[in-house]
């Protein structure tokens, strides 16, 4: 069996002692109740011990409507497993607009850049920002790279990489890194498109499966199948028979649109494989601002608790669902119910403003859900 | 999971949310508030609110990039002022260094407790979604920890403007500024305490917001002003650590070149500074709701309000203060102590041209808009103390008289009978 760890890669990302000291907590007396990242920050936005920043050196366009954005970081950036996501956020108009994106670029890659892909979708502010007006040079605003999806420490032999639409971004870096470190065990690579113009990295794709022999790159085109594809049509057990594989043996990672994740996991759950398969949404948010119905759910992420939408506001719905967030005023005066609100659309009650981001500061005496809502309480 | 429900979401509708405040909803009865009633009917009331309410949304409409550099420009000015003061008092041996250090340390210190940390605090800046500027992350260099002055401030002040028994900040517990208040025999030395205040303000600040009296009347739980009290000494320990002891502690440095006197020097100069820094918050804090035309209000007046009476206690609550920019910029534009008490969630940069539309509104409805120079107002509210630091000859105004007493007697026992009448009719039914 052959092993490979990621260590070798790791050098670059390490800490530098400089930064270290600024970050310690003898500079953080001097700078109470600041953080020295609050004066870096006025020398140069890159220069910080702690937050996240990174500048834009290119924007590639991958398909009409997806791009790649390559991103150089500053030194607080810790790096990344194949897999992860970041919270990006690009300030527009005054406004910091986040979202997530995943790292699609390889982990090994020398020269200390990484890229996120982004497909630009009809009602996503900041990826039809990105793809369209984002310019080298842009700094922006980052997290640490998050999410428990990635590929083990060491990786096994086999291996299944699943995904469908914008979820290949994840796999992807996979799949790079794989390439990178010269793995040499059965990578199977199974992707599905609606056609081949909605494909991102095809030309890369095919390069992959000329440079690793023992490598099998099978994509399938739903809509519009290839002249002789060996494969058609959505997901099914039979893709994996077609292909040899044996999923209660085969580490299995699936990224993509909720009814492929769905149809994957029982056809793994019917075989008693789930122990194999490693899932991630692509969740895409959906606004429906004209609906005339309060719909979705709303989640309290603290307390774990998830209702319907009821059409009141966000205080309100807690309330009902028996938890005691903080109030002031119920007017929006006062600011004191203030909470984050994870990703979903709100409602300002008043000003009628709907407003989308990611890690949001809202106020919650005056905020109605618009669809499916995460907040922190 | 079932995904829709049959509640619609009414455009425009803010689900009451827009009219008075909850806790000014008198539960024993509908009958309107009487704030305002002098000046115009209900209907004109209800027109003033709208009227303002468009106001606000105008200015939201408007906000972007400018504001955000405007803010983003003031910490740039307020860090810069911070490390040339820090520089500069740590030349001791260099007389004028050593006092332009402690006037830029002081100067820092009042653009990050004004116009910063106060506005942000508001969450005037909170659409701009940058965590160092976010009013629920961030934490001001003052003694008074962030979470109980945005609760007493952003809440209970803004909240119950000038309402005697539920605004804490009339007179502070401490001085009798206002006709209505009792008078009690400490009140003799308004004058000389208020003095005092002054010099300490931010530790005032800071025990205001532990709300010990509350505790002690039984109106907060033993676990609410514990913590109160937790956060306070842990926000004391970082300010004193860091002002007192670690940057001193840092002029041990300069010793062998000066003499022992080195750290002493700093030491006194970070106290000088913070020292600048209340009597300039204080004097613009008094000065914006303490001269006498401001004016107050019973509780019975204020409950149930409509949006256009909160907004008239508001404005008649407050008092301006004119002057040129730079000053408008040190008070944290609190200079525009009407505006920001109308809208105080809009970028504070924004009080000046909304002058211009209240001040229309207040001509249109024949009020009163109380402004003057920073000397006028001192002045006025120097007078008040004095004034009102007198024995008032009205046995009802004195606090410990037995006519008073008595009245609050009955004041009491006629609240608690209302209450019981609201909570008969559900414990039967």
């Amino acid at each position: 069996m052959s092993v490979r760890t990621f260590t070798e890669f790791e050098e670059g990302y390490k800490m530098g002692i400089i930064r270290k000291a600024l970050a310690s907590r003898p500079v953080a007396s001097l700078t109470s109740p600041y953080t020295i990242d609050h004066y870096l920050d006025q020398i140069h936005p890159m220069l910080a011990a702690e937050n996240v920043r990174a500048k834009v050196v290119e924007v590639i366009h991958e398909t009409g409507d997806a791009s790649t954005v390559v991103l150089r970081p500053n030194g607080a950036w810790k790096g990344f497993t194949p897999g992860q996501h970041v919270q990006f956020g690009v300030e527009v108009d005054g406004k910091r607009r986040v979202r997530v994106f995943s790292v699609s670029s390889s982990r090994a890659n020398k020269n200390k850049t990484f890229s996120v892909s982004v497909k630009a979708h009809p009602d996503g502010y900041v990826s039809q920002f990105l793809h369209n007006d984002l310019k080298p040079g842009t700094i922006v605003y980052l997290s640490q790279a998050e999410g428990e999806f990635v590929l083990p420490r060491e990786t096994p032999d086999d291996v299944l990489l699943m995904s469908g639409g914008s979820g290949i971004t994840p796999v992807m870096s996979m799949i790079r890194t794989l390439r990178d470190s010269g793995h040499t065990g059965r990578v199977t690579f199974l992707h599905y498109a609606r056609s081949l113009e909605d494909e991102m990295f095809s030309g890369e794709l095919d390069e992959i499966a000329a440079a690793l022999p023992q490598a099998q790159v099978v994509r399938i085109f739903t809509r519009k199948p290839a002249e002789g594809a060996e494969l058609k049509g959505r997901f099914s057990i039979d893709h994996l028979k077609h292909l040899g594989i044996d999923p209660s043996e085969t580490l299995t990672y699936v990224c993509g649109p909720a009814g492929l994740i769905a149809s994957v996991r029982d056809t793994y759950e019917e075989l008693g494989a789930t122990e194999q398969l490693r899932m991630e949404y692509f969740k895409v948010p959906s606004v429906d601002l004209n609906a005339a119905e309060a719909t979705g759910t709303i989640t309290f992420d603290k307390a774990t608790i998830e209702a319907d939408n009821s059409g009141q506001t966000i205080l309100e719905q807690a309330e009902a669902a028996g938890l005691k967030p903080e109030f002031g005023c119920r007017m929006g005066v006062c600011n004191t119910c203030v909470v984050k609100k994870n990703h979903g659309a709100v409602r300002h009650v008043i000003s009628n403003e709907i407003t989308a981001n990611t890690d949001e500061t809202i106020k919650i005496c005056v905020s109605v859900p618009v669809g499916d809502v995460n907040v922190a309480l | 999971m079932s995904k829709t429900k049959n509640a619609p979401i009414k455009p425009h509708s803010a689900r009451n949310h827009n009219a008075a405040p909850l806790s000014l909803i008198d539960p024993t009865s509908d009958k309107q508030a009487t704030i305002g009633l002098e000046y115009m009917t209900y209907d004109q009331l209800e027109d003033f609110g709208n009227e303002l309410n468009a106001v606000r949304q105008r200015v939201l409409d408007d906000l972007g990039q400018k504001d955000a550099d405007y803010i983003r420009r003031v910490i740039k000015v307020q860090r810069a002022s911070e490390v040339l003061g820090r520089i500069g008092i740590f030349m001791p041996f260099f007389p004028p260094a050593f006092i332009a250090g402690i006037l830029f340390l002081g100067l820092a210190k009042i653009l990050d407790n004004m116009e910063i940390g106060h506005n942000i605090m508001h969450g005037q800046y909170d659409w701009m979604n940058d965590p160092m500027i976010d009013a629920s992350r961030f934490e001001w260099d003052n003694i008074a920890p962030s979470q109980d002055w945005k609760h007493g401030h952003n809440y209970i002040h803004h909240t119950y403007t000038n309402i005697h028994g539920m605004d804490r900040d009339i007179g502070y517990n401490m001085f009798r500024i206002d006709e209505d208040q009792p008078w009690y025999a400490s009140h003799r030395f308004n004058l000389p305490l208020a003095f005092i205040l002054m010099l300490v303000f931010e530790w005032g600040i800071m025990y205001h917001g532990v709300e010990l009296d509350q505790y002690l009347q039984g109106k907060i739980t033993k676990e609410d002003f514990q913590g109160r009290r937790k956060r306070a000494m842990k926000k004391i320990r970082k300010q004193v650590f860091k002002d007192y002891v670690a940057w001193p502690v840092m002029g041990i440095a300069l010793v062998p070149f000066t003499g022992w006197w080195a750290p002493v020097a700093i030491l006194v100069a970070n106290v000088v500074a913070n020292v600048i820094r209340n009597i300039w918050s204080f004097i613009i804090i008094f000065c914006g709701h303490f001269p006498a035309e401001v004016q107050t209000f019973a509780e019975e007046d204020a409950k149930n309000e409509n949006r256009g009476q909160w907004y008239l206690r508001q404005l008649l609550g407050s008092a301006n203060i004119s002057g040129h920019k730079p000053f408008h910029i040190l008070t944290g534009n609190l200079s525009h102590q009407i505006e920001h008490h109308l809208f105080p969630d809009i970028p504070a940069r924004r009080y000046p041209e909304v002058a211009e539309d209240v001040k229309l509104l207040v001509e249109k409805y024949g009020l009163q808009y109380n402004t003057g120079r920073l000397s006028k107002q001192m002045f006025s509210v120097i007078r008040q103390l004095a004034k009102l630091a007198k024995k008032p000859s009205d046995p009802l105004k004195i606090g410990n008289s037995p006519e008073s007493k008595a009245l609050r007697r009955a004041k009491r026992e006629e609240a608690a009978r209302r209450a019981e009448e609201v909570r008969t009719p559900q414990l039967t039914s």
